[in-house]
């Protein structure tokens, strides 16, 4: 059994291989089960789930939870479903991605290929405030957006994203371009292309991959997040605020059917990006906000 | 021709200044909206401020009654258990997983989108899919007793000493995949020469991985370790959508104790405390390994 191995893997018996395989699989069944409970009930009828078993498949399958979840379930004290509030999460994660993926690339080229003193102290800065714990800012950022009139709207909302978004895609774009070989840079500043020509024309066209990546990372983050939405959403809340206020809502039936159904549809959009692009998220949080 | 240059060196001087120009809203935008809004909470965790911002002074009196507080005392005691759990599990979990991926798996491409899914999802419907997993009366437990299993019991999520660990297992379910990850990119990048070496040499799998692979891995658990405190401290949807805090406030963690003190009790000054020693605590954390970090790649 002297046959080289490649890779870190080992040689190992039949014995310990089928046991490998039992463990991975015991795995997987743990991460897809809430999932795969969520789906089946969310296709029962109420009383199917509040009297039966929640792993047993629908005996009646119906799709009426998700059309209740969509456009009529109780939302707060209007019976709108989560229909508005997918609406208000698009509005929001779009601009908001796109404005901090292209300051993003703009300050990652900067301070990579027009380096000046101090550039590293501004990067240290705008690193560290990736990770600061957003309650320190919540009380000022309910005054300021109050004062300036954006306080509930998504406007308000896409501000608040993008300032706190940028610091991970001008991380993204720093690693990304430092990579690229400056000696093209200065070619082409020695044949007079100026700042924005060499941008356009050498860095934008090689930036396709952490593009995808910074994309994929902002579009999670914004759609997902709860904290800002729930504190500055006001009435423009997004999804994941709506949801949690179906779920938790105290009158009435529970409707679980409804509440998977919507937790779902919140998920959806997420899930979606990540099942056609997850290959390029993995390999981007690795280069980028983890270099291991 | 005089004209000639200094309209080149207007260029030159426009070239030079542009950079900074563009990188200016950005840094404006940070400097006004992180660390000006940073030293504004810290100013008021000085003050008296409770339902608005108020300016007058108090010393630390917001600090000391807020070590004095039972339920802030909760909250700390609650992150100190629910983040060592949080980072112990996920890295277990993890490595265990990347090692045994590595073995040359048939359908690993099938199972990594499987163990890393949970990532994409929003904490909110991590919470709500547990909460109903785990509650007694129609998740788990009740499954259980239809399948025959009449003792089976597992209401931790109701017991208030207990509620806090289902916390851990939310959280463990949702990031360990990440963590997978980021060990499985780790290994992929070890030279294999060297296992080969040893290999030949006659050392066991089982040493094999202890002195020479999982040492290699020390970037690889720095940084899982960075992400994972972190995203502790901040943690707050998942509490807000699997338990509310409760039952009673056994649940809560400083980041729902600050909002719950800052906007629903209008205790502002100790909110803002609160949230000074959230963002102590991360700094301690962050700020050596982000000065290692850039360091290095100067």
């Amino acid at each position: 059994m002297s046959i080289a191995t490649q890779g870190t893997d080992v040689n190992t018996g039949k014995i310990a291989r089928t046991f490998i395989y039992l463990v991975l699989l015991v795995f997987a069944l743990f991460y897809l089960l809430p999932f795969f409970v969520m789906v089946v009930n969310s296709l029962k009828p109420l009383d199917e789930i509040t009297g039966g078993n929640m792993m047993a498949l629908p005996d009646k399958w119906t799709i009426q939870p998700w059309l209740s979840a969509w456009s009529s379930a109780q939302i707060g004290v209007e019976p709108t479903g989560l229909k508005p509030y997918f609406v208000n999460s698009i509005l929001m994660v779009v601009p908001a991605v796109a404005i901090s993926t292209f300051l993003g690339a703009l300050n990652g080229y900067v301070l990579t290929k027009w380096r000046f003193r101090g550039d590293t102290i501004l990067f240290g800065l705008l690193l560290f405030s990736c990770f600061i714990p957003f309650q320190i800012v919540l009380i000022p950022m309910a005054t300021i957006l109050g004062k300036i009139g954006l306080a509930g709207t998504i406007p308000g909302l896409v501000l608040v994203h993008v300032v706190y978004g940028v610091g991970f895609t001008t991380l993204y774009y720093r690693n990304y371009y430092a990579a690229f070989p400056t000696e093209l840079v200065r070619a082409a500043m020695m044949d007079g292309a100026g700042f924005f020509r060499i941008f356009w024309r050498i860095m934008l066209p090689v930036s396709g991959p952490i593009t995808v990546v910074s994309v994929i990372w902002q579009f999670t983050n914004v759609w997902n997040d709860f904290l800002f939405g729930a504190s500055f959403g006001g009435q423009s809340q997004p999804m994941t605020v709506a949801l949690n206020n179906l779920v938790q809502s105290s009158t009435g039936v529970k409707e679980y059917n409804v509440h998977f159904a919507g937790a779902i549809l919140a998920a959806l959009p997420t899930l979606l990006v990540y099942i056609v692009a997850g290959r390029y998220f993995v390999r981007g949080l690795m280069a980028g906000s983890v270099k291991g | 021709m005089a004209r000639h240059a200094t309209d080149a060196d207007f260029r030159t001087k426009l070239q030079e200044w542009i950079p900074k120009l563009v990188l200016s809203p950005s840094i404006a935008l940070m400097l006004i909206f992180v660390y000006g809004f940073i030293l504004f909470t810290v100013y008021l965790s000085f003050t008296g401020s409770r339902m608005l911002p108020r300016y007058d002074l108090v010393g630390f009196d917001n600090y000391a009654r807020l070590w004095g507080l039972s339920a802030w005392w909760t909250a700390v005691t609650n992150l100190a258990i629910f983040a060592s759990l949080y980072i112990f599990i996920c890295t277990a979990i993890g490595l265990t997983l990347a090692i045994l991926l590595d073995q040359k798996i048939r359908g690993e491409g099938m199972l990594r989108p499987i163990y890393l899914y949970p990532m994409a999802l929003s904490f909110i419907v991590t919470g709500t899919a547990w909460k109903w997993f785990l509650d007694p009366g129609i998740g788990l437990e009740n499954t259980m007793h239809l399948w025959g299993w009449d003792s089976f019991s597992f209401g931790w999520i109701k017991d208030r000493n207990m509620a806090i660990y289902t916390i851990v297992i939310a959280a463990v379910w949702q990031t360990s995949g990440f963590v997978m990850a980021m060990f499985l990119a780790g290994l992929r990048g070890i030279d294999n020469e060297i296992l080969k070496a040893a290999q030949i040499d006659g050392a066991s799998n089982w040493s094999l991985y202890r002195r020479i692979v999982i040492p290699m891995l020390r970037p690889a658990f720095l940084s899982a370790f960075v992400i994972l405190a972190h995203l502790a401290v901040k943690s707050y949807d998942l509490v807000i959508a699997l338990t509310g805090g409760g039952p009673g406030r056994a649940t809560e963690l400083p980041a729902t104790f600050m909002y719950s003190y800052t906007f629903t009790r209008n205790q502002m000054g100790t909110g803002a405390a609160s949230a000074v020693i959230m963002l102590m605590t991360i700094a301690a954390i962050m700020m050596p390994y982000l000065y290692a970090e850039l360091k290095e790649k100067k």
